[in-house]
């Protein structure tokens, strides 16, 4: 194992997570990470010019700019000669795009990079079916009007029944599950109940609430103003109101009548974006940066896409081995809320022997997590979970804990549909 | 043919021709670096189209050899030499019989048109057969001879309203409006509107194709024959509205010559109120010059000697007051980018919506261009953008405290070069430079309301300002296509200093017992383009209260205004102040009868105070006076500028 090279993040922003209201919301993805990143380059003291690229994590970039990254840097006025691309890991497409930084920072190809994820799920779209498709093409194909009117005789008004983009996005295409039905299957794993998510989640918006009335995202959030001067400086998702009674009352909607996983226990559809600045200890001196920390390790996984939320089991037990460390030698978390559901299943994982000495190659079971470490201003469950920008949130938040909290280290990771785990060592300077 | 060309001897147009026989005729003025019609270029193209006559080619096609624009128009400079209506005859006469044998070549004629296409160059592009526009921003087609006081001669009278018919065409001619290429292409005045890149392929291609010259429908042809009085009343009507024939004869000339002389002006005789000789010694003609040349003074104080010197990218604008916002959006629009901030994102967000709003009309439905001027604006509540910017503009309420605090921030965190600006009109430029450890740096760049329409911004020199900020204040403010006026810090400047007491005798006026409306009446007939009344209501109240205290020092105001202003009625912004607004329009009672000198009365303080500005030394020199208070406040144009309204009309204050 190569010594990994300590990566620095200079700064960091995201904009406020805007939860999807069954209509397209008042950005599109290109808008939002533009505006974001502007402010965020403005306050550096490098212009955007002299960035060495720009990557941006997106799981469905609009079909009119499926290479958003390149898009969004021309739009932050980073000009003609900055690369810019686009990386896609579904949910942890937005730390794909920080651990591609770091990838070529260590080779010495880029010395300073913008990267993030954005992602607004509101704007996914609807998409005509295959049959319609057919149709259309047979149409298109006839000529004249006996063979039009033939093919207009073909015509069902079924084909019209449009395919909901984000449904099929959020299907896994080998085990043909939707996401929250592998969060049912962790759950029949670990015999974990519809109470233990909803309290969990509860607490979540708790902790939202909280960390909001305390402050703490003020340092990371850029305000979105739209074009008719409505501003939007918050995170809009968190409900204050939360509690047992009230996620009781939700249905079962993955695995409908008998299942357990609800809305109100599953992160939220949402709008958002999230930048770092990275940089190599030779830009930090050329450009007198003050970092404030780095990425010191970082690690992917794969494993059965029926059981995708246990991921950052798989991505962090290796950084945990590799560095010597045990579960509460870090001093915070951050495990992406995909589900509640698949959070509480990750902390089961490690302390079920069997799980770690079958999956895991462990002698024993690792221990309990203590949960006063973990997601302490709560997450995607009250936030929401604006796909690709999540992986860089949660890097980017956590460092804002431990600079808080004088702590020392910390660990991110996100479950990603397709059965992975990503996950990151951090160090706050 | 070679030999021909040579023995041409051209100084400014080259000629070639090319494998199909074309012959492309490009215009390089020597020794200047925009293409003007002078005497010498217009010989020698009358030269050109004698060897053509005589070797005829299979087409001509005129374009520019310059980098930037096709035809500017006529040599100003030679024009106002010529000395009196007889010489501007030979001239006039020169250039339509000129123009008339190139309509009549016997070979397809065709004008590539890229970039400024003015006056004389659009009524020679008229002359061909085809016009071709390319598509870029510079290219702008207008027929601006009426603001300069002057009639298109030169064959525009002729051939306009017959290419793109009578209304459009006296709409061109009586604004001067510029149409850029697409605008162009859909009203026929071009007949293909390319890119760049196919410009030279689809010039060969039209003027080669036989296409029929462009031809106007038949109820544009009824209306530029038998039912021309329509066009010509309406047409007459809508210039009423906006200028008297007594201040600007020039317009109604247009309509007449159109109408009555079939569009040539030498078939006016001499002495008619539509002729050269009479436009000419009307005297409005010299006068309009005069302030055609003081705004090229103006913009020359902003052009460096070492253009590589000040280029400002990043401007950071502080307070997103209706001001500081538009302000913003105005530096957006000319390619910088700018961070805006105030206390929340709550006060910067209608900044934006506005801004947003102006973008999208600027750039006509073009969506991609106005989001990507929307993305240089930068909401910026915690001040981050000062770090970085090259300008720094500061536009908040007029506190001197609060201004003190936010200097000594600013100057804390600016980089050492950024140049520190304040945009207030009532405080001590002087008083606010205190707070700063290095109160040379500071100069006052003073915006007029609204940012957009108003050309003039005056930029302050404070006792202690150092005169390179002053000169990089002023290359700012010129880099923003604004006119910049250097003044010296006093009261009010120069604008504020001689509309100040302006308003006081129009309020005044009021006082006494004249209606609001006819007080404004009688400065509109002098050409003012508001009365000062709807202009302190358009202004608003409270401010002109507050700008009239700052300049004289003194409490006093008219008994109306404070009554006025402590019941709350502002003016526009509130619904009612002298006038009651109904949805952006002062309702005003119809004025019947202008008193005897009513107004001398008014315009009298004006021309006192500019005076006593000069005396005391706010501007350098008359010339910069006239300048400043036309650009600045609209002061009628056609008298040249109070200080020169003085010296023809003997002195009358």
């Amino acid at each position: 194992m190569m010594a990994f090279k300590p990566v620095y993040i200079v700064d960091g922003a995201r904009s406020p997570f805007l939860k999807a209201k069954n209509a397209p919301g008042p950005f599109s993805a290109s808008d939002i990470a533009t505006i974001t990143g502007r402010a965020l380059l403005a306050r550096q003291p490098f212009s955007p010019e002299q960035l060495d690229e720009v990557i941006l994590g997106c799981a469905s970039p609009s079909p009119d700019e499926v290479n958003i990254g390149r898009v969004v840097s021309l739009r932050m006025g980073c000009g003609n000669k900055v690369p810019g691309w686009t990386v896609m890991r579904n949910c942890a497409s937005g730390m794909q795009a920080l651990d591609s930084a770091i990838t070529n920072i260590q080779a010495g190809r880029s010395q300073l990079v913008l990267a993030g994820g954005v992602d607004a799920l509101s704007r996914a779209p609807l998409l005509f079916s295959d049959a319609m498709v057919r149709w259309l093409s047979r149409w298109y194909a006839a000529k004249g009007l006996g063979q039009r009117l033939g093919v207009l005789m073909q015509f069902k008004l079924g084909y019209l029944a449009p395919v909901i983009g984000i449904v099929k996005g959020l299907t896994d295409p080998v085990a043909g599950l939707m996401m929250g039905q592998t969060a049912e299957n962790i759950a029949w794993r670990f015999g974990i109940t519809r109470e233990t998510m909803d309290a969990f989640s509860v607490r979540s918006h708790q902790r939202v609430a909280a960390a909001q009335d305390a402050g703490y995202f003020d340092e990371e959030i850029v305000p979105l103003i739209n074009e008719k001067g409505t501003p939007y400086s918050a995170d809009d998702g968190v409900r204050r109101d939360s509690s047992m009674p009230n996620l009781a009352k939700l249905k079962p909607f993955f695995d409908r009548k008998y299942g357990a996983i609800t809305p109100g226990n599953s992160s939220q559809i949402t709008d958002g974006a999230t930048w770092l600045v990275l940089a190599s200890e030779e830009a930090i001196n050329a450009h007198g940066l003050k970092p404030i920390g780095k990425i010191v390790d970082s690690q992917w996984a794969g494993l059965a896409p029926e059981q995708m939320g246990l991921g950052p089991v798989h991505a962090v037990t290796p950084i945990l081995q590799r560095n010597n460390l045990g579960l509460n030698d870090l001093d915070a978390w951050e495990i992406n809320e995909a589900f509640a559901a698949q959070v509480i299943g990750c902390l089961s994982a490690w302390k079920d022997e069997t799980y770690c000495r079958e999956q895991l190659d462990l002698n024993g079971a690792l221990g309990a997590l203590e949960e006063s470490r973990l997601n302490v201003d709560g997450g995607a469950v009250a936030l929401g979970h604006p796909v690709g920008a999540s992986g860089a949130r949660i890097v980017l938040h956590l460092l804002h804990i431990l600079r808080r909290t004088n702590g020392k280290r910390g660990i991110a990771s996100i479950c990603i549909g397709g059965g992975q785990g990503g996950a990151m060592l951090v160090e706050a300077l | 043919m070679t030999n021909s060309i040579e023995e041409l001897n051209l100084q400014n147009w080259h000629l070639e021709r090319d494998a199909q026989q074309i012959a492309w005729l490009s215009l390089d003025c020597a020794n200047s670096s925009t293409n003007t019609l002078s005497s010498a270029v217009i010989i020698e193209l009358a030269r050109v189209i004698n060897a053509l006559e005589k070797n005829r080619p299979s087409a001509l096609i005129i374009h520019s050899g310059k980098d930037a624009g096709f035809i500017a128009g006529a040599d100003i400079e030679e024009f106002t030499k010529l000395s009196d209506g007889s010489a501007v005859r030979v001239l006039v006469q020169r250039c339509w019989d000129l123009f008339n044998r190139i309509a009549g070549l016997p070979f397809p004629t065709l004008a590539l048109i890229r970039g400024h296409c003015m006056g004389g160059g659009l009524e020679l592009a008229l002359a061909c057969r085809y016009r071709i526009a390319v598509d870029e921003p510079a290219t702008r087609m207008a027929l601006p001879e009426v603001m300069l006081g002057i009639v298109p001669g030169w064959g525009g009278m002729l051939r306009l309203p017959r290419l793109i018919g009578p209304a459009a065409a006296l709409d061109m001619m009586l604004t001067g409006k510029q149409i850029d290429a697409k605008r162009g292409k859909k009203m026929g005045l071009v007949d293909e509107c390319v890119p760049p890149r196919v410009m030279k392929n689809a010039a060969r291609m039209l003027v080669l194709s036989g296409q029929a010259a462009h031809k106007l429908s038949l109820m544009q042809t009824l209306l530029c024959g038998p039912l021309k009085a329509i066009v010509a009343n309406a047409a007459r009507k809508q210039v009423a509205g906006k200028a008297s024939p007594e201040h600007y004869p020039a317009p109604y000339a247009v309509i007449d010559t159109w109408k009555n002389f079939g569009g040539n002006s030498l078939a006016v005789p001499a002495g008619h109120p539509s002729s050269f000789e009479y436009i000419l010694q009307q005297g409005t003609a010299a006068n309009l010059v005069r302030v055609f040349f003081l705004q090229q003074r103006l913009k020359a104080l902003g052009k460096s000697e070492n253009p590589s010197d000040f280029a400002p990218r990043h401007v950071h604008v502080i307070g997103a007051g209706t001001m500081g916002g538009d302000i913003a959006a105005w530096c957006v629009l000319r390619g910088m980018t700018v961070s805006l901030q105030d206390q929340t994102t709550e006060r910067i967000a209608p900044a934006i919506g506005r801004a947003a709003e102006a973008f999208s009309k600027k750039f006509r439905g073009d969506r991609k261009a106005a989001r990507f001027a929307l993305d240089r604006l930068i909401a910026d509540p915690r001040g981050d953008g000062v770090r970085q910017a090259d300008v720094i503009i500061e536009a908040i309420f007029e506190n001197l405290d609060a201004k003190h605090a936010l200097f000594q921030d600013i100057e804390s965190r600016a980089r050492p070069d950024a140049l520190l600006a304040s945009n207030t009109s009532s405080l001590k430029l002087e008083d606010i430079a205190q707070a700063l450890k290095r109160p040379d740096r500071l100069v006052g760049i003073h915006f007029f309301n609204p940012v957009a329409m108003m050309p003039l911004v005056e930029v302050v020199a404070g006792q202690s300002s150092d005169p390179a900020q002053v000169q990089r204040a002023i290359s700012f403010v010129h880099k923003l296509d604004k006119l910049p006026l250097p003044v010296k810090s006093a009261p009010g400047f120069l604008v504020n200093a001689v509309l100040g007491p302006y308003l006081l005798e129009a309020m005044r006026c009021v006082e006494e017992g004249i209606s609001a409306a006819t007080v404004d009446a009688a400065a509109s007939r002098f050409g003012m383009p508001m009365g000062p009344i709807e202009l302190a209501d358009t202004v608003g109240l409270d401010i002109a209260m507050a700008a009239g205290k700052a300049l004289t020092g003194s409490d006093d105001a008219p008994p109306q205004l404070l009554a006025l202003v402590s019941a709350g009625k502002l003016g526009k912004k509130s619904g009612a102040g002298y006038y009651t607004w109904l949805e952006g329009k002062a309702i005003k009672a119809r004025v019947y009868d202008i008193p005897e000198g009513l107004t001398q009365r008014l315009i009298k303080p004006l021309l006192t105070a500019t005076q006593r500005c000069i005396a005391v030394g706010v501007v350098d020199d008359p010339d910069l006076a006239d300048a400043g208070i036309i650009f600045g406040t609209g002061f009628s144009p056609w008298t040249g500028g109070p200080m020169n309204y003085m010296a023809q009309k003997g002195n009358p204050a």
